[in-house]
Formats: C-alpha cells, structure tokens, sequence
C-alpha cells in the first residue's frame, strides 16, 4: 500500500469538562483498514474520544491527526472539506425525522453533490439495498424498529464513500439479531469499501467477533490495546471484570460516597 | 442552612456573570446566523417549507384574532366616540390603531405562542436526538440548514401577518359599526382614507413587524439551538422563547414608537 498506514492518530491528548479531566495523556494510533474497537467504563471518555476525531470536540492539550491533517487547527471549510470522508453513525441514528427513509439516505448527496434526481434514486436504493432496507425506503423514521433506525443510518453515514467510520455505540438497545445484522454489516462495509473502523462499544461479544484490536481505556489513557484472543486469554483484574460483567473490582459499584454509617447517621 | 453574605455574593455574582455569559453566547450566535444568511437565500426553497410551518400555518389564529379585537375596539371607541357626538371618526381610530400598535404587536405576540415555540421545541429536539450533529458530521452547517432559514421565515411572515390581521381588524369594525350599530358606511371607510398616512403610519407599521420578527425569530432558534438535550430542558427552552419574545416585542414597541411617532401632531 502506498498510503500512509496511520489514518488517525492521538499525541497526549487531553480533554476536560470544566474541572473533571476525561482524557488526560492520550496516545492512539489507528491504522489504515483495521477495525478498532474502543471500551471502557461508562463516562470514560470513549465518546469524546470519536468528538475529537470528528472534530466536534478540541483538546485542550496535544494533537489530533486525521489524515495527516491537525484537525484541532482546521478552519471550517477544511474541517468539512475532511469530514466527507468521514462517516458517523450515532448512538439512536439521528435520523432526520422530518424526512422518510430514501431522503435522509438521500440527504448527503443533496447537499453534497451535483448529481441528477435518477442518480440519486439509484445511489441510495443501492445503499438500501446493502443494509436490506430497499423495501422500507417510503417509511418516516417514527415508523422504524431500532434495528431498522440503525441499519437506515449505516447507510445514511456511508453515502459518500467515506474512508473512515465512526461508531458510537452502535449495538445499544438492538435484539441480538439486529445486533448480528449491525455487526456484520459493519464489518463487510469496512471490507468492501475499504474503510477504516473505531467502534466505541460495551457489547463485549460482538467486538471480539468483529474487531481486530481492542482499545480499553482507564483513567483517561489508553489501558491496554490488544487483539481479541488476548483479550479472552488475559488474567488482568480489569479487564476480566470487564469481560465478564463483575459489578465491584478495580472499577469500583459506589460512586465515591463518604462513610455509609457516618452519612445515615448525620442528622 | 443560614446563608452567610460571602455565599450570597458567591451566588450573585454567579447569577450575574451567567447571564452576561448568555448574553454574549446570544450575541456571537446572532452574528454566526447573519453570516451564511446569503447562502440560505440561494436556496430559497428551504425558507418556504419554514414560511409554510410559521406563517402559513398562523394564518387562521392571526386572522380570527384580529377580527375580535377590530371588532372590540369598534364597540368601545363608539362609546368614547359618541359622547362627542363624532361617531364616524370610528374607521379612523381603529385603523390606526390598528396599523401603527396592534397590528404588529399583537401578531408578534401570537405568533411567538403559535410559531415561535414550535421552532424551539423542534430545533430542541433536533439537538437532543443528535440530528443537528449527524448533520454538522456530514459536513452541513446546521447553521445554514436549519436555523437560518427559520429565522428568515419569521422576518417575512411576520409582516405579512401583521397586515393581514389589520385588515382582518378593520373588517371586524366595520362589522360592527356599520352593519350594526349603522354609522356611515361612506364616512367610515372616507375618513379612514383621509387619516392615514402611508409613511407615517404603515410603512411604520410594516417596520415594526419586521424589528419584531428579527427579534422573535432569533430568540426562538437560539433558545432551541442552546436547549439542554433532556425533556425539561427542551420544555424549559419552549417556555423562554415565549417569554423572552413577548418581553422583547413590547419593549421594543415602546422604543420604536418613540423614536417613530414622537412629535408627530
């Protein structure tokens, strides 16, 4: 391959709001092609860590590159010049609910493109198609099961062919069918385009099925980077609370609290 | 807890920063709104589906309301009027009346009830369920998209409105002086054509409405495009447009007619 191999890449990032540091001393380098799935606790900062890539969010301190391009210092015009070749799906969709299904697939090339009504048409009845929504394209969102509001937004965010995905959650609140369907589809999308994946998940199932490295992040830096045999294999308290759903280990079940009794006890 | 007064000045400080905070939020959030307002004219079909939502769709409580309140300032302006034995000024009274405060004022107020408040709710809810950010991802200034061409909407349907419910009102009048209480159907509609003036009174008029529109139009999607993502906060957005605009419509009415109609005999 004669591109560069590093598509995204975090330098000692940090990020806070107000007072409370989300990422503190970042490092993550993602490579062209793979498929990087990023977990860890909730209000860990895997969110934010997608803010930063798209560009939504600005460090505070350190680097944010994206195609080699420093995406904190970007001026608007080259900050979505950037972001059409970045696609995002979020946590619900967000599918535009005042638009039926074949016009928010249809949205990016309205807006983005010169391309003719019959263009259009066949465009986004082929990206139907891919996610097996052809038959659905007449539904208004409010009319479409969660799997089926994922699966629209997949191919809402990959209209533009873009080289790199984001995911944010894409498994939460799906049947485990629908979480099947989202998973392989995100998975033959990365192959047949050739895109790059980060996932920011909890299904700790699916990502091992489905990604080639694992990002678990702690305390605002990046705990451990492993591929997913390793993760199964690994004996590390962390992470094995993590895989295998233990509600106290090195991430505590109480939020910090002062003493139970003293605090009952307190008139 | 007994409150110390360094806690209390903590608290009023707080209470006065915040708003100068907003305050210059709102200001810089005005000025990024005019900016791409030249884009959004280029797309002009964007702006009618918004004049179709505010204004076409206020049609029918602008237009009822302003034939009760015409036809309310007829019953009580006869009453003062024919004690002076100059009933057929009627038509006079309440055009102008009509077209110089009411008109303006009183549609600017529904409309912030009918209008307004759904665009806050709706930019609101645009922003709690990400669809402003998947729009912003996909390299669509929301800006430009969403928010400009509501605004604009406002500022053109408001003056239309305005005079729509003036005409409305001056129907409601002749209602009910003419065909009912029988003033002069000739002197009616003739003094009125006599009093009032095109500049003086209904280009000032139209003004007005379109002050009152850049107002109401900027609160209402600053206050969605600003709501805190939850149920509450959207409710609580929806209730400050409506607040705000009403309060920003009638101070603005009192600068604009003094400033327009001081001095004039």
């Amino acid at each position: 391959m004669s591109e560069r191999q590093d598509i995204i890449r975090l330098e000692n990032v940090r990020f806070a709001y107000g007072e409370r540091p989300i990422l503190d001393g970042l490092n993550l380098t993602i490579r062209r092609g793979e498929i990087v799935a990023i977990m860890g606790a909730s209000g860990g900062g895997k969110t934010t860590l997608l803010g930063l890539i798209g560009g939504r969010l600005t460090p505070s301190a350190g680097q944010v590159f994206v195609e080699d391009q420093n995406v904190p210092t970007l001026s608007k015009t080259a900050l979505y010049t950037l972001r059409r070749r970045i696609g995002m799906l979020f946590q619900f969709g967000a599918l535009f609910t005042d638009l039926s299904v074949f016009e928010n697939v249809a949205f990016p090339y309205r807006e983005q493109t010169n391309l003719s009504e019959d263009m259009i048409r066949t465009l986004v009845l082929m990206k139907l198609e891919a996610v097996g929504l052809r038959g659905a394209a007449h539904l208004m969102p409010s009319e479409l099961s969660g799997g089926m509001a994922r699966r629209a937004a997949l191919a809402r965010a990959v209209t533009l062919d873009p080289s790199i995905m984001l995911y944010d959650e894409p498994f939460t609140g799906l049947d485990p069918i629908s979480v099947g369907i989202i998973g392989r589809l995100i998975k033959r999308l990365n192959a047949a385009l050739g895109m790059t994946s980060v996932i920011v998940t909890h299904d700790l199932n699916e990502t091992l099925r489905l990604a080639d490295r694992v990002v678990v992040l702690s305390g605002g830096k990046v705990y451990c980077d492993l591929a997913p045999d390793d993760i199964r294999a690994s004996t590390d308290p962390f992470i094995r609370q993590f895989a295998d759903g233990l509600p106290d280990g090195p991430v505590p079940f109480h939020y910090p609290a002062d003493d139970y009794i003293g605090d009952l006890l307190a008139s | 807890m007994k409150a110390d007064p360094i806690s209390l000045l903590t608290s009023l400080g707080h209470a006065v920063t915040s708003r100068l905070d907003r305050l210059g939020l709102a200001a810089r959030f005005s000025i990024a709104v005019f900016r791409v307002l030249g884009a959004v004219f280029l797309r002009f079909g964007l702006i009618i589906r918004e004049l179709y939502f505010s204004g076409v769709r206020s049609l029918s409580i602008v237009i009822v309301s302003g034939l009760f309140v015409g036809m309310v300032l007829a019953v009580q302006g006869y009453e003062v009027l024919q004690r002076y034995g100059s009933t057929e000024a009627l038509g006079v009274i309440v055009a102008l009346s009509l077209v110089r405060e009411l008109g303006p004022v009183v549609t600017a107020l529904l409309f912030a009830g009918r209008a307004s408040s759904a665009v806050t709710a709706e930019i609101g809810l645009m922003r709690a369920t990400d669809q402003l950010a998947a729009m912003d991802m996909m390299a669509v200034d929301p800006l430009a998209r969403v928010i400009a061409p509501r605004f604009l909407a406002a500022i053109f349907s408001l003056p239309l409105l305005a005079a729509l419910f003036s005409a409305a009102g001056v129907c409601g009048a002749w209602i009910i002086g003419v065909k009912l209480i029988g003033i002069d159907d000739g002197a009616f509609w003739s003094q009125m054509q006599a009093s009032v003036d095109v500049r003086i009174d209904i280009v000032n008029g139209i003004l007005k409405s379109v002050v009152f529109g850049v107002a109401v139009g900027l609160i209402s999607v600053f206050e969605g495009f600003f709501a805190v993502p939850t149920a509450e906060g959207v409710s609580t957005a929806t209730t400050r447009t409506v607040v705000t605009s009403s309060l920003a419509v009638l101070l603005l009415d009192l600068v604009l007619t003094v400033m327009m109609f001081r001095g004039l005999n």
